[in-house]
């Protein structure tokens, strides 16, 4: 029954702004501090923020297809860790090429075990990665010996350009991140295996019994995260032209901020990729402007907080319809 | 208080969400000792109606008057103290509790430094469960109940208050014959103590058989109370949705073709011991039985979610190895679960999705999902089954139980499967709906599917089925024609009375009626 009184036309608008709640919250962000630094909006600065952002971006892809199939992944923090002072250490050993390519068929190991585990086993993702997190300093501090690797020729190697060079003059880590939210988006939200991943989140019991196999689609979204952090390992690793085995700590919490300010549930089964681009941005944003209000470095963790809270308490009283949870 | 005060009356409420007025102005009342039967279709506006009662929601417009005092209830606390009591069709305990600690909960008797006396709260909910008739102690875990057990352990909850409105939404939808007469018994000793009850179901012979009165909602708006002792189930009908239904036994003489599927001595289990059965192309046939007979069971197993233990599954003529849902479905096989909103759909999901996941994999354009063929056979099986949603991109969880039934079995026939299981086809659906998903399974057989028909509700079977196989405890009892079967001898062959019982179960093959 379409009705057009405007009492449900307010509603109608309430119900938009729930939805794209997010997306608003990021220009009204944008604005605000627009208004009180005058560096804030230059194109050089945001340019900046988008590059500084890339690594974290790269992960949260990766994660918010873990977390829409119904999962959780905390391992990428550590994974990162050990990607990155592999890439850089081998190096130097086998050259630029094998070096990515051993490194990401060691990350995409760590993804299979993470995935056998959670999908095959039904193990609570949770417990796994987070055991994985630990396991993976442990491999990393054995592979490394505590010492810092770096690359020797920085000058000249040709894989300075996934951090440091320029495609199509923009920066290379803005061109991987933007390029592979763009695909994972079409991927997610346009083709079979993002329909089965949705499904799986939103109900598996409904999904086996639509005949998904569901324990090969959990398999699937850590190799897909694993494969983020590798590409995150490659930029992260080439602008540095260095590591360390502590370099991903704390990750996985940024990382799963931006998909949690994104508007991904939590649950599995709601959420895209698009928006976890923005509370990537969103993330980035805080920090950068936050430093330039002359704030100290450590205050961003605060309000990073602060906004989370805001968003989630936003959305989930969006959706019921009032701001303070009923009694029952 | 004046004698003749009604113990509730609600005064032209009005609910209304975004795009649905979802009560209209709804009046009526419930005297003190009387049972008072609400019916209506789902989407009528019964369950709003009984939020609004239980404080859950807040009417726009309208009051609720109490003993003849209007009062405001903003949560179910409120409710509960104004005497308002429901029990919910999902029941709500603590799974890991006791009996005891569930029924008071909340509220458990303390003793000094509020530690709680334990002593005291056993005996006083010994004498509860006693009262009720409960075979459990209140030390038992709840999770080790029956769902029926569960059941009265809600109602025993409602009995430690001073209810003065008691609501039953569904309580029979799980219970079997023998609990449903001490969940009646429970019901007239309530009334004997002046309180009212207001009943909801959908089962008519329950209705006639306990109500006093009868209110009917139809499209949230009040449609008409009546005498149950002056009214038959046929006038209720009409005012519920506004036409007349009746429930006939299927007479149709089958027009069969080849065996789809051949079952033999197939056993999973404690579940189902040596099954045997044939399936043929364009018949309906029906499983009868108790819950826990292992239909459900056949059904998954069939479908690849159990594995056998023993025994063949032949389709269309050679022996088939079913040990995934995925292979169950590439050879022909479809099953429109038990279970709408935890097995059969993704309430997260909007209805096309819903309807194309099994074969999302086929209806592609190039490495995307094919928005023109996923819509193409979306409005195909909307317009077949009349499935009544403002457009595709409505999330199946707020459709009707019926528009969500339709869609679970649209998307099974746009499979287009050589055997169609139906399990509990129209479990928890109104009327209306009802008869539209029986006429579409004689229709479905009647184009020449072979449909596998599994069902609690007696009059269900008899209409649709043109055979019916009755089962108890794991084994088929005995096998009927439409025209051999009857009220007696079914329910007698699924409770193990009568020839086929005692012994072994017989193989039973296909006869042409």
């Amino acid at each position: 029954m379409a009705s057009t009184t405007s009492p449900d036309r307010i509603k109608d608008l309430t119900t938009v702004l729930a939805r794209q709640g997010i997306l608003i919250a990021f220009i009204l962000f944008m604005i605000g501090f627009g208004l009180v630094s005058d560096r804030f909006l230059t194109p050089e600065n945001l340019m900046t923020v988008v590059r500084q952002s890339a690594i974290i971006g790269v992960m949260a892809i990766g994660v918010t297809v873990v977390v829409l199939s119904g999962n959780l992944d905390l391992s990428v923090g550590s994974m990162l860790s050990f990607a990155t002072v592999l890439v850089v250490d081998l190096h130097d050993k086998l050259g630029a090429a094998p070096a990515i390519g051993v490194m990401l068929v060691a990350t995409l190991c760590i993804g299979a075990i993470n995935g056998f585990l959670v999908g095959f086993l039904r193990l609570n993702s949770l417990i796994v990665t987070l055991g994985m997190l630990s396991a993976i300093q442990g491999v990393t501090l054995i592979y490394s010996g505590g010492k810092n690797v770096d690359i020797a020729d920085q000058e000249t190697t040709w894989f300075a350009i996934f951090g440091r060079g320029e495609v199509l003059g923009m920066a290379t880590p803005i061109v991987i991140f933007l390029g592979l939210a763009a695909i994972m988006h079409l991927v997610i939200a346009y083709t079979p295996y993002g329909r089965r991943i949705y499904a799986v989140g939103g109900n598996p019991t409904a999904a086996v019994f639509s005949g998904i196999r569901r324990n090969r689609v959990v398999f699937s979204t850590y190799l897909v995260s694993a494969f983020c952090v590798g590409i995150a390992a490659i930029i992260l690793g080439s602008r540095v032209m260095g590591s360390q085995n502590n370099v991903g700590q704390g990750y996985e919490l940024l990382v799963l901020s931006a998909v949690i300010l994104g508007g991904t549930s939590l649950l599995g089964g709601s959420g895209t990729i698009w928006k976890t681009v923005i509370g990537v941005l969103i993330l980035g944003f805080i920090q950068n402007g936050l430093l330039l209000l002359g704030f100290p470095y450590f205050a961003q963790w605060i309000v990073t907080w602060i906004v989370i809270i805001l968003a989630v308490w936003l959305d989930v009283a969006a959706k019921r319809g009032r701001l303070f949870s009923p009694i029952a | 208080m004046t004698e003749s005060e009604p113990t509730l009356r609600l005064e032209g409420i009005v609910k209304t969400f975004p795009g649905v007025r979802a009560l209209d102005g709804v009046s009526f009342e419930v005297r003190a000792g009387e049972v008072h039967a609400l019916l209506g279709e789902n989407g009528a506006g019964k369950s709003t109606l009984m939020k609004v009662l239980a404080g859950m929601y807040q009417p726009d417009a309208g009051q609720i008057v109490v003993s003849g005092r209007p009062v405001v209830m903003r949560n179910p606390i409120e409710a509960k103290h104004n005497g308002v009591i429901l029990i919910h069709q999902e029941l709500s305990l603590a799974e890991e509790m006791s009996v005891a600690e569930n029924i008071f909960l909340g509220e458990l008797p303390r003793r000094r430094w509020g530690f709680v006396d334990w002593k005291s709260l056993h005996e006083r909910v010994a004498t509860i469960l006693d009262k009720l008739n409960c075979d459990f102690g209140p030390r038992t875990r709840i999770d080790t109940l029956s769902i029926a057990k569960k059941q009265m352990v809600e109602i025993a909850r409602a009995l430690t208050h001073q209810a003065r409105i008691v609501v039953f939404d569904e309580p029979t939808a799980s219970l079997t014959d023998q609990e449903k007469v001490v969940l009646f018994d429970i019901i007239r000793d309530l009334q004997r103590d002046g309180v009212g009850i207001v009943y909801i179901s959908h089962r008519m012979e329950e209705i006639f058989t306990i109500s006093n009165r009868i209110s009917v909602l139809r499209d949230g708006t009040h449609r008409g109370t009546l005498e149950t002792a002056e009214t038959d189930e046929d006038e209720v009908t009409r005012l519920m949705i506004g036409r007349s239904l009746s429930y006939e036994r299927n007479r149709e003489a089958p027009d069969v073709g080849d065996v789809a599927l051949a079952v033999e001595g197939l056993s999973c289990g404690r579940l189902f011991d040596d099954i045997g059965f044939e399936l043929r192309a364009g018949e309906v046939l029906g499983f009868y039985g108790l819950v826990g007979a292992g239909r459900t069971e056949l059904a998954e197993t069939l479908f690849g979610l159990r594995r056998p233990t023993a025994g063949r599954i032949v389709l269309g003529g050679s022996e088939a190895r079913i040990d995934s849902s995925v292979e169950a479905i590439r050879q022909g096989i479809s099953l429109v679960p038990e279970s709408r909103k935890e097995q059969g759909l993704v309430l997260s999901m909007n209805c096309r999705d819903n309807m194309t996941l099994p074969q999302i994999d086929d209806l592609t354009a190039g490495p995307f999902v094919s928005n023109g063929g996923e819509i193409a056979i979306y409005d195909m099986y909307r317009d077949q089954l009349d499935i009544k949603a403002p457009s595709w991109r409505q999330l199946v969880q707020f459709l009707s139980g019926g528009n969500q039934q339709k869609i679970v079995i649209g998307k099974w026939l746009a499979m287009k499967p050589r055997v169609l299981i139906v399990d509990e086809p129209t479990r928890g659906i109104d009327v209306g709906s009802k008869a539209e998903i029986h006429n579409l399974l004689r229709e479905l057989a009647r184009s020449g599917y072979a449909v596998m028909v599994i069902s609690s509700e007696m009059p269900e079977v008899l209409h649709v089925s043109d055979r019916i196989i009755a089962m108890y405890q794991g084994r088929i009892t005995r096998q009927f024609t439409a025209a051999e079967v009857n009220e007696d001898n079914l329910v007698q062959a699924i409770s193990g009375i009568g020839p086929g019982s005692g012994g072994k179960a017989r193989p039973i093959g296909a006869q042409a009626a």
